[in-house]
């Protein structure tokens, strides 16, 4: 359950921000999740709703973007979706892509009264 | 709040104690007491064992809306709580979940380079021989290398205990529940360790192969056991550990006539993932192919100097 800490480090960020800005009330919590960070959405799901209880961000939304997993081939060049890091190039069939995208694990933004 | 389960609690259940430090080693008791809404719930962990959760959470009706955008390779999971907005304000971030633990890993770094320490972040899910690898190596280098060790474990100081007997500095962690070592618990171990220069750290995190694959200790290199008794699509199976590693040691050679596991079929797997990822097959039991690893790791130290 790694996601519980990772998203005790989300809270400490979305505090700092919060408090950065004067903020009482965080209402929402804007979390980008790639689909090769290495977390599960669900758990990540649940750990943050665990995790904001007694804190600032209490009531918040937890907003959570999926990012499809999406790779650049360094033999062919070509860009294809990657839903593991060991799936071959559709192209060439080699494996070794580059990750272009969904190796995400990001706070995004948040709304604050 | 506890970072280990969760509950809103400061207390640290994480222990760095050196051998012969600890103070109650038959008896640790951690209680953790919380509440949500009004309901109570005790976490305590003893002998005796006791562990409730009675807790009914009326406060936290809430309905999901999972929209799935799938052309558009995004889906968003919302979860809507009832609350009124006013003068809301929207705040970006754009920061790492992890950029914390990250920072603390690259002070760790500096601080590791400045000493010329070359640190390795020992992963390998629990069984596959990491601490009888560190016992063999810190003999092997008698002599030619100082050797510092973090150990990292649930509980116990069984791994620290071994591996001063086998003659290095340790430090032990205990993470309490804690699946996986941070930059900032080997920062407070590497404070006990009082190091000299040009030495080698190792750091033997705890056995799982999921979750410490997410953070980066501040090492110079991350280095994956397997052992010929697991199953040879390993790589395939925990692919981020495999694909952040610099080393891949594929332990239990002497074990190969008995069992099914293929080498070869293993390499190409981790290879997919990894191409970089480099080889050592050895056996710890027989010391069969434990040179070149020796040899490497000196390698390394002598690089930093």
């Amino acid at each position: 359950m790694h996601e519980f800490s990772i998203a005790l480090s989300i809270i400490d960020i979305v505090d700092q921000y919060a408090e950065k800005a004067g903020a009482s009330v965080v209402n929402e919590i804007e979390i980008e999740v790639g689909e090769l960070s290495g977390v599960v959405l669900d758990a990540m799901e649940f750990a943050m709703e665990s995790a904001i209880k007694g804190t600032i961000a209490d009531k918040a939304v937890i907003v959570l973007h999926f990012l499809q997993g999406r790779g650049q081939c360094l033999d062919c060049k070509m860009e294809f979706d990657l839903q593991n890091l060991f799936d071959p190039c559709p192209f060439c069939g080699s494996f070794n892509p580059e990750v272009k995208q969904g190796k995400e694990l990001r706070v995004k933004a948040i709304n604050v009264d | 709040m506890c970072g280990t389960c969760g509950c809103g609690q400061n207390d640290q259940p994480i222990r760095i104690l050196k051998p012969g430090e600890e103070e109650h080693p038959h008896s640790y008791i951690h209680a953790h007491e919380h509440s949500h809404g009004n309901e109570l719930h005790v976490h305590s962990h003893d002998h005796e064992y006791a562990h409730s959760h009675d807790f009914e959470d009326a406060h936290h009706d809430h309905e999901h809306l999972h929209e799935h955008k799938h052309g558009e390779g995004q889906h968003d999971h919302v979860h809507n709580h009832d609350h009124p907005h006013s003068h809301s304000r929207q705040i970006v971030i754009e920061e790492d979940a992890l950029h914390r633990n990250d920072l603390i890993a690259a002070r760790n770094r500096g601080y590791f380079d400045a000493k010329k320490l070359f640190v390795v972040n020992l992963v390998s899910s629990p069984g596959s021989g990491k601490t009888s690898l560190l016992e063999k190596t810190i003999a092997a280098l008698k002599g030619k290398a100082e050797i510092y060790v973090i150990e990292g474990d649930q509980q116990t100081m069984n791994d620290a205990n071994r591996i001063k007997a086998a003659g290095a500095p340790v430090v032990q962690i205990n993470t309490g529940n804690g699946c996986h070592l941070d930059a900032d618990m080997v920062h407070k171990a590497t404070k006990k360790l009082e190091m000299n220069e040009n030495g080698i750290l190792v750091i033997e995190n705890v056995g799982n192969l999921v979750c410490p694959s997410l953070f980066d200790l501040g090492e110079s290199k991350r280095v994956v056991v397997i052992s010929v008794t697991e199953g040879d699509d390993k790589p395939l199976k925990y692919p981020t550990m495999f694909q952040t590693s610099d080393i891949c040691i594929i332990n239990k050679t002497d074990l190969l006539p008995y069992v099914d596991f293929d080498v070869a079929k293993a390499r190409e797997y981790a290879l997919r993932i990894n191409p970089k990822l480099k080889f050592f097959e050895l056996s710890v039991k027989t010391g069969e192919g434990m040179e070149p690893w020796i040899d490497w790791v000196l390698e390394e130290v002598k690089g930093l100097s």
